[in-house]
């Protein structure tokens, strides 16, 4: 049945054995798109020119793509989110242009189908490559260095992690030049993404954008949770870490129970795609509807998993700006571990207009609401945290500022749409757009960005500069706010979200054009950052920290060099209290004895090598060219068959090497 | 402080209270906020009354933030600094316990208004509603009255003061039918039947639209809702009866087929049970419409 299915199907398009669907076709684009694809190519032969004329080729090879070491995917990972970034955004500045100018009888410059793979991009972009790229960084960077280990548990399996998180990455990218991209909206419901409505590839890349980056996640997610439980240092009970490794904790748990529900789904609607089968169909006893209900199964913990560890980085930032003790310890424990528990009981609140009926959506509405309740607690405990401290209004404060006002208007309208039948009027608006964006931006973004500030001198051993970084601040702030409040006014007179044209007589073209106003000003806010960037390392011999400890830090990575020796920690430190260097610093830095040689894992080539043949393996399957998706599965077990029987995936750094590299420290430490 | 953070306060409490002022003084073009039907009215009576209940929560919230910042900040060389006071139980028991109670009221009013305000619900009242028929196609909605034996394309028109029964189903990807100024929408899905019971209040004209992504013309999938009093629709059902276009399976099959930015139609209804064959043809145990000679009640699609 299947391969009647197949055959009916390559019957019905122009298909080679060798080329699959992919002809001349795909490459035509209009000329926005063209510019797009132009300018990134251009880009890409700049990238290989600046590395080939340098020779820095091997360096990038041995240093930085083959290394397992925690901090340099990291800080990989950071590369590939800043660069998704400005693509997210663009799309965003582009959405907004639209928007302006498609009223009454102009219809913009941008077509339907752009438009649609547009708005689809930037939420595929924002949450898969901006927001899960920027928490892997930190979680990759800071986890390891707060429970005093010298790497994670499994560091070959991050390194693939990074690859397959990459690869989804690029395949998005490859989109815009070959073919196209989705444009059923980021979570993509059928029957809109499928064969019948979209027989195309869009779909398809999207689809294979998200299972290979899922998978990687969830290696993440299984990486780090077998971490943070086995490898801290000693001393270090549950309740002893600190709150940024909870929060990470809590996130990965959600990882480690969400991600499997989208692989299963995103697999079953590629099933239906490829094979023809009917699990979510509109006939054939197939349901959409349990597409709905799964893909938010998994896509409201993922909103959880995002903004957790930016409420760690505040848990952080606001007790070190404070110089005091993080109010209400305990309490912030339970309220993660609450709204852990909640994020996977509110699912159905993302379509109460479904009409399961009253019941079903009271109980939705109720669970909903409840989640405000430890998220609010979270915020009075960080506030409480300023009272009576020493609040120093360094970077990370005012994005903590920031997220107090943002996140708290975007809580409130959330639990508004939580009162089921008021979400009756809302649902779907761009009333909703305003929300999520205040929680995503407002929440996940500045958090991030907060932690980004913060820990940059541990990452890269100098400050950022931080007159830029309030000029960047006051940007993002106010930007936002200029696009938020009209979009929320917007929603209310009943402008729905991805909409790509409205008639003149809604009168609404005026708070597009302030919204778009605000879009332009977070724009330059980037700017101020990419320029902070660029001051910050031309003044780096100004603002190294040579001690390790730049920000009068809590916790145990401030207690290593900035940036850290490839081992972390010459000693594996011992914890006696929840904020361990703080302590340290009240009653004497324990001493230690002779160093000895240390045990580290070996960088390899492997988890580059499966990113590249799941990247072909999924351009196999999106295009049919099954030769090059079989060749490339056959060759994803070879690599892991290697790896598996590799014997020496370890080395030990000498004794001598570690005296050396710490006697440097010591010095550094001196001439400060 | 530093002035730039200063000035950071001062515009937020401008901004906020501009956007604030605007809403106020525009309240009557804020279709959510000033709706024209009863059912409307309830759930922008919900809406409001919920944002005042959270107010209770969110405004120490703002005061406290700007007070630690203000009496805190290092420069300020406050007395009072404590590095270590880190509990207080009473203040755990407020913070956990006041929007403990707050929810449990709101999680009150959701039950309350899902109940009554339930799409599915008819409403009550002396005068008869009006059944109107809705199918969401690409890109365009057909509604299809059944006991006027009339249908349209992207225009309704029903009295004030008038229940309207609308049953829903769509022949095309997922939509979302919303008319704000008369309330809540419901999805539009294949296979399905949902309902949604909506009411005029008075005389207007009215914008409704899908509220759900559904392809390349879904930003055309706007019509206007007219109400008007019994006479005027009466009237205006009459003139409709006489159109000389039929609908019936045929035209429907060229009506469904894709095109945007559809202009109003009408249409003689033809064929009485159009609208339960759109809905049945999808739960057929074999994709009917695809395949020839499976049905033989009524044509294939």
């Amino acid at each position: 049945m299947f391969f009647q299915h197949i055959k009916v199907r390559l019957a019905a398009i122009e298909y080679s054995d060798i080329f699959g669907r992919l002809t001349l076709e795909a490459f035509k684009h209009d000329a926005i798109e063209a510019s797009v694809g132009i300018s990134i190519i251009f880009g890409s032969i700049i990238l290989v020119a600046v590395l080939t004329y340098y020779k820095l080729w091997t360096w990038l090879w041995t240093e930085w793509l083959t290394s397992v070491d925690h901090k340099k995917i990291g800080v990989m990972y950071l590369v590939v989110t800043v660069l998704m970034l400005f693509k997210g955004v663009v799309d965003a500045l582009m959405m907004r242009a639209q928007q302006v100018l498609s009223v009454g009888d102009s219809f913009g410059y941008l077509t339907s189908s752009h438009y649609q793979q547009l708005f689809t991009a930037h939420g595929t972009t924002m949450i898969f490559f901006v927001a899960m790229g920027a928490v892997a960084a930190l979680m990759n960077i800071i986890v390891p260095l707060q429970i005093g280990a010298r790497d994670v548990a499994f560091p070959f399996l991050n390194n693939l992690s990074f690859w397959l998180f990459a690869v989804g990455a690029s395949l998005l990218m490859v989109s815009l030049m070959i073919g196209e991209f989705s444009g059923a909206g980021w979570v993509g419901y059928p029957p809109l993404s499928g064969l019948e409505y979209n027989p195309g590839v869009g779909i398809d890349y999207w689809i294979w954008s998200l299972q290979i980056s899922g998978i990687g996640s969830l290696l993440t997610g299984i990486n780090f949770l077998v971490t943070i439980f086995k490898m801290r240092c000693p001393g270090m009970t549950l309740m002893k870490m600190p709150l940024f490794v909870w929060s990470v904790f809590n996130s990965v748990i959600l990882i480690v129970f969400a991600f499997p529900i989208l692989t299963a789904t995103l697999a079953m609607l590629s099933l239906d795609r490829l094979l023809g089968m009917h699990f979510f169909t509109s006939d054939f006893g197939g349901s959409a509807m349990m597409y709905v209900n799964l893909i938010w199964a998994w896509g409201h913990p993922e909103v959880y998993i995002l903004i957790l560890p930016a409420f760690g980085v505040f848990s952080e930032v606001v007790a070190t700006f404070s110089e005091k003790r993080l109010f209400g310890y305990v309490s912030m424990v339970w309220a993660l571990i609450s709204i852990t528990i909640l994020s996977f009981l509110v699912w159905l609140h993302h379509f109460f207009t479904m009409g399961a009926g009253p019941n079903v959506n009271t109980f939705f509405g109720f669970m909903t609401m409840i989640i405000a309740v430890p998220t609010g607690v979270k915020v009075f405990n960080w506030l409480f945290t300023m009272y009576k401290g020493k609040v120093h209004l360094t970077n990370p404060i005012l994005w903590f500022l920031g997220f107090v006002f943002i996140f708290t208007i975007g809580g409130m309208t959330g639990v508004l749409m939580g009162v089921a039948p008021v979400d009756f009027q809302v649902h779907g608006s761009l009333f909703l757009i305003a929300h999520f964006h205040s929680m995503v931006v407002g929440g996940v973004l500045f958090g991030l960005i907060a932690g980004y500030v913060y820990w940059f001198p541990k990452i890269f051993g100098f400050k950022l500069n931080e007159k830029l970084g309030e000029y960047a601040w006051f940007c993002w702030m106010f930007g936002f706010l200029l696009t938020a409040l009209p979009l929320y006014a917007l929603g209310l007179m009943g402008a729905t979200r991805r909409m790509d044209h409205y008639e003149a007589s809604t009168g609404w073209a005026p708070l597009f054009v302030v919204a778009a106003i605000g879009a332009i000003i977070i724009f330059c806010g980037i700017g101020f950052q990419v320029l902070q960037l660029l001051v910050s390392f031309k003044e780096r011999n100004k603002n190294r920290d040579l001690t390790g400890d730049p920000w009068n830090g809590r916790t145990l990575e401030w207690t290593t060099s900035s940036p850290p020796p490839v081992y972390n920690f010459a000693f594996i430190p011992e914890v006696k209290d929840r904020d361990a260097f703080w302590d340290q610093k009240q009653t004497g830095i324990p001493l230690h004895g002779e160093y000895k040689e240390i045990h580290m894992p070996k960088n390899t080539p492997l988890g580059f090598y499966i990113g590249v043949l799941s990247f072909t393996f999924s351009f196999g399957l999106i295009w049919y060219m099954m030769w090059l998706a079989a060749i490339s599965f056959v060759g994803i077990v070879v690599c892991i068959l290697l790896r598996l029987f590799d014997q020496h995936t370890d080395f030990y750094i000498s004794a001598a090497e570690v005296k050396k590299i710490e006697e440097q420290t010591l010095k550094n430490k001196r001439f400060v | 402080m530093n002035k730039l953070v200063k000035f950071a306060f001062f515009l937020l409490i401008l901004l906020s209270a501009v956007f604030i002022g605007l809403v106020v003084l525009n309240i009557e073009n804020i279709a959510v906020l000033s709706p024209e039907g009863m059912i409307g009215q309830k759930q922008s009576n919900l809406l409001v009354l919920s944002i005042y209940l959270m107010l209770i929560i969110v405004i120490p919230v703002f005061i406290l933030a700007w007070f630690v910042v203000w009496k805190y900040e290092v420069s300020k060389k406050h007395t009072d600094y404590d590095p270590e006071w880190n509990h207080s139980t009473i203040a755990e028991i407020i913070w956990w316990g006041v929007p403990c109670i707050i929810v449990i009221i709101l999680g009150v009013m959701t039950w309350k208004g899902s109940h009554a305000l339930d799409p599915f619900k008819p409403i009550v009242s002396d005068t008869k509603p009006l059944r109107i028929q809705v199918v969401a196609l690409q890109w365009k909605w057909l509604f299809i009255y059944p006991e006027q034996n009339i249908a349209t394309v992207n225009f309704i028109q029903f009295p004030e003061k008038t229940p309207i029964a609308f049953e829903i189903t769509s022949d095309a990807p997922m939509n979302s039918f919303w008319i704000p100024d008369l309330g809540g929408q419901i999805y539009a899905m294949s296979g399905m039947k949902s309902q949604l019971h909506l009411i005029a209040d008075g005389i207007g004209s009215y914008r409704g639209l899908s509220a759900n992504i559904s392809g390349d013309g879904f930003s055309g999938m706007t019509f206007v809702a007219q109400s008007s009093s019994l006479e005027d629709f009466e009237e205006w059902v009459a003139s409709a009866q006489n159109s000389p276009d039929p609908l019936n399976f045929q035209s429907y099959r060229e009506l469904a087929k894709p095109s945007s930015y559809n202009v109003p139609a009408i249409y003689q209804l033809g064929e009485e049970g159009l609208f339960d064959w759109i809905v049945m043809k999808y739960v057929m145990p074999m994709p009917a419409h695809k395949e020839k000679g499976m049905n033989h009640v009524f044509p294939t699609y």
